[in-house]
């Protein structure tokens, strides 16, 4: 293997192949801009009075997964987590851990991947970082980024602002990144198998603008998926949330999946969903904008705000109830 | 997915919840309440999962029993293992054994400190590892009833084939039929009937509870493990014991035939013979284990290493013993949910995939549903 197929320790050692990594690889798909020059830091004109900022870090097994990949996952997730706050996404950092051994080919893709997502979310690659690691020490490819968006002033949202009968919507179906990452590892091959919904929201956010107070939480249902968002939203509260197994969207491949692991899907994760409470009187308004987006077309009611006192109650097709509870333990491999 | 939903059908479910009731009035008018057993942890499961302990009437109760494999393996088992580990061993095994306590530590802290522990999703996963470091010894954990031990035993066929010599099983095989002798004729338990495993059964068929239900009087109702076949299973019992009958009755004859799966019984009666075994609550039940062959020795990992797996020690609140011979229910326990929980489990029912304890923490609501007091 020599320096043009794989990348080597020395690719991270500050010297030739350091500069030639990043004159190859970075500059074409990030060079202009506030890259441009590749100063130290990122100087950026102010978008507002105030900022949203986040971080996430990637760690995805296996790197490639039916419907994504690690680099667009590392742009939709930060964006997604700036647009569930009320962010409207402006700049990323994009910090790369590779592992000494990876094909070129492969970052090459990752990248290209990154530069497609980041142009959909209109953010911008502001500023980056590229270290190696020693063959062992990684997976393939780590990567971190972090988001900077812009405060919608028309937002205000919070946990505490849910009420008792309001509504619990999201954008489409239920576990399907968990689920294909799931399927995509080495010991389960399915054929036809789930696909990634791995995407941003930020449009379903923007569309949902002007209706004030009556929009009262978002987020988005990563890890632990929707079971972990919703408890978090009850917990210690004066109401709970009441699901129905009946009206759960579920992709078909995902739900085959599913059953057959025995994976429940509200405890598995999406990456391009959205979970907003509302309340009732703009939920029909909200589906049909969230509707009219290719993202959201598959956008239902999931539940409603109950008065089961801090706990998430699924009513199941036997007509019984159950409790719906966090995840635990470890037997999901890495999915983000 | 048509198949699933066929059997899940809410009007369906509806009408047999409404002939439940129907013969759990014409029982309560006879002044009598009737303990059934589901003897399967993916029974126990099932039903938290889709709620259905609310759905029966008072004097039908519920109650989880011994089928959880984890839950009934000794302590002294994960010790042995432990042990293994700490000579070098890799070792495999599926993931809800990670957290099981063993006397005094358990796999996961044992990973932690640094001994390889890995888990698989299939047991063919043992020999692949084998075969890729051939100067390491690989141990898999082979813990199960019937229905996992023909898959696991065909490992031992896989590394004779191709010539697998670093590859051996820790062995805690536990048998269904055995266990339900013991719990009848323990006379602090009240069972009037038993819901029977679904595959546990397509392995030893349905024939091998004629000797139980002639013997102590029981009706034994074989059920699959969606909601309709859980519904059925309980309308089915309470209509034997509304007629004082005790059968067998095969309610899941698209996959459990009477005879079994004789394949399967050739294979494990090939590999491996019956031999005493502990059960975690209910101490040693003779002849409910099956033990490698001496013939087979070699794939043996407690005589390979000559490491026998000896009694161990419980924690002392902990009451699984109790709650896996149904004479508690989780919720009694002392434990349960305030020490005990499945992020902290003090003991094995609370950490297993299927088990008891786990099932009521994760889907049960207690104010709801028919619980009581056990038995």
């Amino acid at each position: 293997m020599s320096a043009d197929t794989v990348i080597q320790l020395a690719h991270g050692g500050g010297g030739r192949l350091t500069r030639e990594l990043i004159e190859n690889m970075i500059v074409p798909r990030f060079g202009s801009g506030p890259l441009s020059g590749l100063p130290d830091g990122a100087t950026l004109p102010s978008p507002g009075d105030r900022l949203v900022f986040t971080t996430d870090s990637f760690v995805v097994q296996p790197l490639d997964f039916p419907g994504g990949c690690i680099g667009d996952l590392a742009v939709h997730g930060t964006v997604n987590d700036l647009s569930v706050c009320g962010g409207e996404p402006k700049w990323l950092s994009l910090a790369l851990i590779i592992e000494e051994g990876l094909p070129l080919t492969v970052l090459g893709r990752v990248l290209d991947a990154v530069r497609a997502a980041a142009d959909d979310c209109g953010v911008t690659v502001a500023t980056g970082d590229t270290k190696v690691v020693a063959r062992g020490q990684g997976d393939g490819l780590y990567i971190n980024t972090a988001g900077i968006g812009r405060a919608m002033p028309e937002f205000t949202l919070g946990m505490e602002r849910i009420r008792e009968g309001d509504c619990v919507l999201i954008s489409g179906t239920l576990a399907d990144h968990g689920m294909a990452v799931l399927a995509a590892r080495q010991s389960i091959d399915f054929i036809n198998g789930p696909q990634s919904d791995t995407g941003p929201v930020h449009r379903l956010v923007s569309a949902v603008r002007g209706l004030g107070a009556s929009v009262r939480f978002m987020r988005d249902p990563t890890r632990g998926g929707a079971a972990t968002v919703l408890n978090e939203m009850v917990e210690g509260r004066a109401f709970g949330i009441l699901l129905k197994e009946r009206d759960l969207p579920l992709a078909p491949a995902t739900r085959a999946v599913s059953e057959m692991l025995g994976i429940d899907p509200l405890h598995a994760a999406s990456e391009g969903r959205l979970i907003l409470i509302c309340a009732p009187d703009v939920a029909p308004e909200i589906l049909n904008r969230w509707r009219a987006l290719p993202e959201g077309a598959g956008a239902v009611c999931l539940g409603t705000v109950s008065h089961d006192k801090g706990r998430v109650i699924l009513e199941t097709l036997a007509g019984g109830r159950r409790l719906v509870d966090v995840p635990r333990g470890e037997l999901l491999p890495r999915i983000c | 997915m048509n198949y699933i939903d066929g059997f899940r059908n809410p009007d369906v479910a509806e009408q047999f919840v409404r002939r439940i009731a129907e013969q759990g009035r014409a029982l309560s008018e006879q002044g009598r309440t009737v303990h059934v057993m589901e003897v399967c942890g993916s029974h126990t499961m099932a039903i938290g999962r889709y709620g259905i302990r609310q759905l029966l009437p008072e004097n039908v109760e519920l109650i989880s029993g011994p089928g959880c494999p984890v839950c009934v393996t000794d302590p002294g088992y994960l010790d042995t293992a432990i042990a293994l580990a700490g000579r070098g061993a890799a070792i495999v095994t599926f993931g809800d054994m990670i957290r099981v306590p063993g006397s005094v530590s358990n796999l996961a802290s044992c990973r932690a400190a640094g001994g390889d522990v890995r888990i698989c999703y299939s047991p063919s996963a043992a020999v692949d590892l084998a075969k890729s470091m051939p100067d390491r010894e690989v141990v898999f954990l082979a813990v199960g009833f019937e229905t996992t031990i023909a898959p696991v035993v065909s490992l031992v066929d896989e590394a004779l084939r191709e010539g697998v010599a670093n590859l051996s099983l820790l062995t805690a095989f536990k048998r269904v039929p055995p266990a339900l002798h013991a719990l009848l004729a323990d006379p602090e338990i009240q069972i009037d009937a038993f819901l029977c495993p679904a595959h546990v059964s397509a392995i030893i068929g349905a024939r091998a509870y004629e000797p139980i239900a002639a013997e102590y009087r029981v009706p034994c109702v074989i059920a699959g493990f969606e909601p309709l076949d859980i519904l059925y299973g309980v309308n089915g019992i309470l209509a034997q014991v509304l007629k004082r009958e005790a059968r067998v009755e095969n309610q899941y004859a698209r996959v459990v035939r009477p005879e079994g799966n004789r394949k399967a019984q050739e294979r494990i009666a090939h590999y491996l013979e019956p031999v005493d075994a502990t059960w975690r609550g209910m101490g040693v039940i003779p002849a409910s284990g099956l033990g490698l062959r001496p013939e087979y020795a070699a794939f043996d990992a407690e005589r390979k290493f000559a490491l026998p797996v000896l009694p161990g020690h419980h924690h002392a609140g902990c009451r699984c013993g109790d709650v896996i011979k149904g004479k508690l229910r989780p919720t009694s326990c002392g434990l349960f949910a305030q020490v005990c929980t499945p992020d902290n489990p003090v003991g094995p029912c609370m950490v297993s995939a299927e088990g008891t304890c786990a099932a009521y923490f994760k889907y049960e609501l207690p104010e709801e549903a028919n619980l009581g007091e056990g038995t």
